[in-house]
């Protein structure tokens, strides 16, 4: 920290309490201009109060901050972004039934009398994208666009007011890589601008290459600020967990049964006009299949499929046995199970406690005669579910919605466990999710592949698919591009296969 | 969040604290209710009373708890007051054709049943919103009414059927046993079975419930079906009190109906919501509308002062939820 930059944002000692419950102590940070600073804790180490109190959601219980060398103390969100603050959420806040344009300038729209120049909206924002370089028309409805391009829009709304800091919650969460790569290439122009950037992420080789300061921070209490050149990624992984974490992918466990030599599934030519085409492959129990694809490379559509959720044409077997499922229900009677990319929308009933949450795939189960619940039973399985996957939580009762990212998706683990699935499903488990979280989202997925299920993992993070996966099927365009193993399993190999580069 | 404690012994005590928060402030707006009434008329707090609220309650207590099934579906049935109205002229036309208590009272149900598993049908299968389904039916089943007599009336004279209305059990009128079976009856349905639990989670993430291997549609098109058959016993109930089946019998109940459910802290979003608490939002307007009627309220003060205290009582339950979160 002997660099003379100027410094555009600082907090000195800042303290947070809500009555006796400190979620935030003695935090310090200086923000620098041009620089791209990282905060780097697990969900729970008060990164999100931190955040809450920069953009003036929150007011702290003590210290100091300073914007460009003046006391700093915004009361609301609205001061914090008319002194400069933008702030990008990791939860999209766009209203899906307006254009793209719209959005972005909400709030502020160009009127007169109230009445919107929507000529002028329009333009505006055509300005902003095309300054940024987004791949967004701003006439497109929201609603109509991918994920990936709403987090894009949302970008340019938070930079629609000129901003000295911009911050980014996680903004890469739900883009593939090579819309993480338009992302970056905002943030290093950004950069070049002058820009000071808080950055928050959970995706470690991101954040090497992408920051130039790193602040840890644990438990509510600041750690250590490293500059990127001079860290590792295991020390600051060290640093955040506050033990040294030798692996962050666990190894394989030796089998319960012996090798098996039937698959637990085969599919073969599954196709579906329009979204994928022609593809086989099977997994052996005990077995991990890594499933790598770009988004819209068709990898999820695929998953649906196979689940029953959507028709298609082919054949799928189970256990050698060739069978076919006209919804959800027979697949998982048939013993498979998915976790579903999307744990807010497809996963979980937020408003629900636990308790349901966690049966809800396995009712019949705990179905006595004439229809009627067994409670016992059903709360000792689903407390044992939270025993086994060290779900964080202080009541079978809590709502789902409460949960931090990593524990909810560990609810949706625990909810797909309890159905004993032959074949388990797992469409990005691990996305959003903190590094504590993750090491035991990987070790129980390891164990489940020791007594014998069938693993088909999709995921678009490269270093997961590669630490855990036995094999790795690479899709793109809607087609099996290559199946790797062995040797040929390296970032290279795999990468050039999912962009195509090779053949 | 602290780490894990046992999550088995802690339940119980959360689920005790959830039900004073759940049900405290609707229970207590019900008992100053009673109190004012009493303190302005001495014959209010009377056994007879009591019981005559009870009685006039019957009929939008039973149509609610249909109500509460599809509200917490995150659906809506506005054709209840129709379907009310359509139940009571079957019963009256198939005694009328000279069919005995028993077969009348089942062609009655089907009846209701089978203009629920309409509203059902239309919502799930053509995935039409339930709000245009139900008003629309409501329009076809309230047209429908007037068929058989061209708008006239259709007296009852069926001893059984008349003696659902007038004669008592034990002590109570039987239409308060009525209301009593069908409240724990809907309550067990909803709070100890499969059927219940399904409900609760598609109405919560109708996506995840589908994810989880529930049959959304079918699930939906049975609580339609429930709702016609729970508005069906509410008209038998009418026509019953009214030795007549009327074919303006029931209008608007499904307001009354789903106010009940809302006052009891049913959530229109879906998901949240339980028959106990439709129960008392529905002695809420029952005893409303007889304290009013007792002080001589000119009717049309008591449907303002009706919706007001349909707003506050909301009011307070969303700001007291809004506290909690």
């Amino acid at each position: 920290m002997t660099k003379t930059h100027d410094i555009v944002l600082s907090m000195r000692d800042v303290k947070k309490h809500f009555g006796p419950v400190v979620a935030l102590k003695s935090m310090q940070m200086d923000i620098r201009p041009g620089r791209v600073h990282t905060i780097l804790g697990e969900n729970g180490a008060g990164k999100s109060t931190l955040m809450k109190i920069l953009v003036g959601v929150y007011q702290p219980t003590g210290g100091k901050m300073e914007l460009a060398g003046q006391p700093y103390s915004p009361q609301s969100p609205t001061e914090a972004s008319q002194q400069g603050l933008a702030i990008v959420f990791q939860e999209l806040s766009l209203c899906n039934n307006l254009s793209v344009a719209e959005n972005i300038m909400a709030t502020h729209e160009p009127s007169r009398y109230g009445f919107i120049n929507d000529r002028k909206l329009r333009q505006m924002a055509a300005a902003l994208v095309q300054d940024l370089g987004l791949p967004v028309n701003v006439d497109a409805k929201v609603g109509d666009l991918s994920i990936a391009q709403r987090q894009l829009v949302e970008i340019a709304k938070g930079l629609s007011h000129p901003a000295k800091v911009l911050i980014l919650d996680e903004p890469t969460s739900s883009l593939s890589d090579s819309e993480a790569e338009i992302l970056f290439g905002i943030v290093e122009r950004l950069k070049a601008r002058g820009t000071a950037i808080i950055y928050i992420s959970h995706r470690m080789e991101e954040i090497m290459r992408l920051s130039d300061d790193i602040t840890v921070i644990r438990d509510g209490e600041y750690v250590a600020t490293r500059e990127r050149d001079d860290t590792t990624i295991e020390e600051l992984i060290a640093l955040m967990v506050g033990r040294e974490m030798d692996e962050i992918y666990p190894p394989a466990l030796a089998p319960v049964h012996g090798n098996p030599t039937t698959p637990a599934i085969e599919v073969r030519n599954l196709t579906r006009e329009g979204e994928f085409e022609d593809v086989s492959f099977q997994v052996l129990p005990g077995e991990i299949l890594g499933f790598f694809g770009l988004v819209g490379s068709g990898r999820s559509e695929v998953m649906n499929a196979l689940f029953g959720m959507r028709a298609a044409t082919g054949e799928l077997h189970l256990g050698g046995k060739p069978v076919s499922f006209r919804g959800p229900v027979e697949a998982i009677r048939a013993g498979i199970g998915f976790v579903t990319e999307n744990r807010k929308e497809e996963g979980l009933v937020l408003g629900a406690a636990l308790r349901p949450n966690i049966s809800a795939a396995a009712i019949p189960a705990f179905a006595g005669q004439g229809g009627f619940l067994n409670f016992g039973a059903e709360r000792q399985a689903a407390a044992a579910e939270v025993q086994r996957l060290a779900i964080r939580t202080n009541s079978l009762e809590t709502l789902a919605g409460t949960l931090s990212g990593g524990n909810q998706q560990k609810v949706v683990l625990a909810k797909w466990l309890l159905t004993k699935p032959g074949v388990l499903i797992l469409d990005e488990p691990t996305r959003g999710v903190d590094v504590g979280a993750k090491f035991e989202i990987y070790r129980i997925i390891r164990q489940l592949a020791s007594e014998g299920t069938a693993i088909i993992m999709v995921s678009s993070e490269l270093p997961e698919v590669l630490g855990l996966a036995d094999r790795v099927v690479i899709m793109a365009e809607g087609r099996i591009k290559a199946t790797v193993s062995g040797a040929d399993l390296t970032p290279e190999h795999v990468m050039a296969y999912a962009t195509g580069t090779s053949k | 969040m602290t780490q894990a404690t046992d999550p088995i012994t802690t339940a119980r005590g959360h689920q005790l604290r959830a039900l004073m928060l759940q049900y405290g402030g609707i229970l207590m707006a019900l008992v100053l209710l009673c109190v004012i009434f009493t303190l302005l008329n001495g014959r209010f707090m009377t056994v007879a009373n009591l019981t005559n609220i009870l009685q006039q309650v019957a009929v939008v207590a039973i149509a609610a708890f249909g109500m509460t099934w599809v509200i917490l579906l995150g659906e809506i049935d506005l054709s209840i007051g129709s379907i009310i109205a359509v139940a009571g002229m079957a019963g009256a036309q198939a005694l009328g054709m000279g069919m005995g208590f028993v077969p009348a009272l089942m062609c009655t149900l089907a009846a209701g049943a089978a203009m629920g598993a309409i509203n059902g049908v239309l919502t799930a299968k053509l995935m039409l919103p339930s709000f245009i389904v139900t008003v629309a039916t409501m329009g076809i089943y309230r047209g429908i009414v007037s068929l058989p007599t061209n708008g006239a009336p259709e007296m009852i004279a069926n001893p059984s059927w008349i003696a659902i209305g007038a004669n008592s059990f034990l002590g109570l009128p039987v239409i308060i046993w009525i209301v009593l079976v069908l409240f724990v009856f809907n309550h067990i349905l909803l709070s100890r079975t499969t059927f219940g639990r399904r409900t609760y989670l598609t109405g919560g993430n109708r996506e995840a419930a589908l994810y989880s291997g529930i049959k959304v549609d079918r699930l939906k098109i049975a609580i339609f079906t429930l709702s016609g058959v729970m508005a069906a016993i509410a008209g038998i109930l009418l026509s019953s009190r009214l030795y007549s089946a009327q074919t303006n019998a029931g209008m608007s109940y499904e307001l009354d109906a789903i106010a009940a459910a809302v006052l009891g802290g049913t959530s229109l979003a879906g998901g949240v919501g339980t028959m106990v608490g439709t129960l008392i939002g529905a002695l809420i307007i029952g005893v409303m509308n007889n304290g009013m009627n007792m002080l001589s309220v000119p009717y049309f003060y008591q449907l303002i002062v009706k919706g007001l205290v349909i707003l506050i009582a909301v009011w307070l339950d969303v700001r007291a939820k809004q506290r909690r979160a």
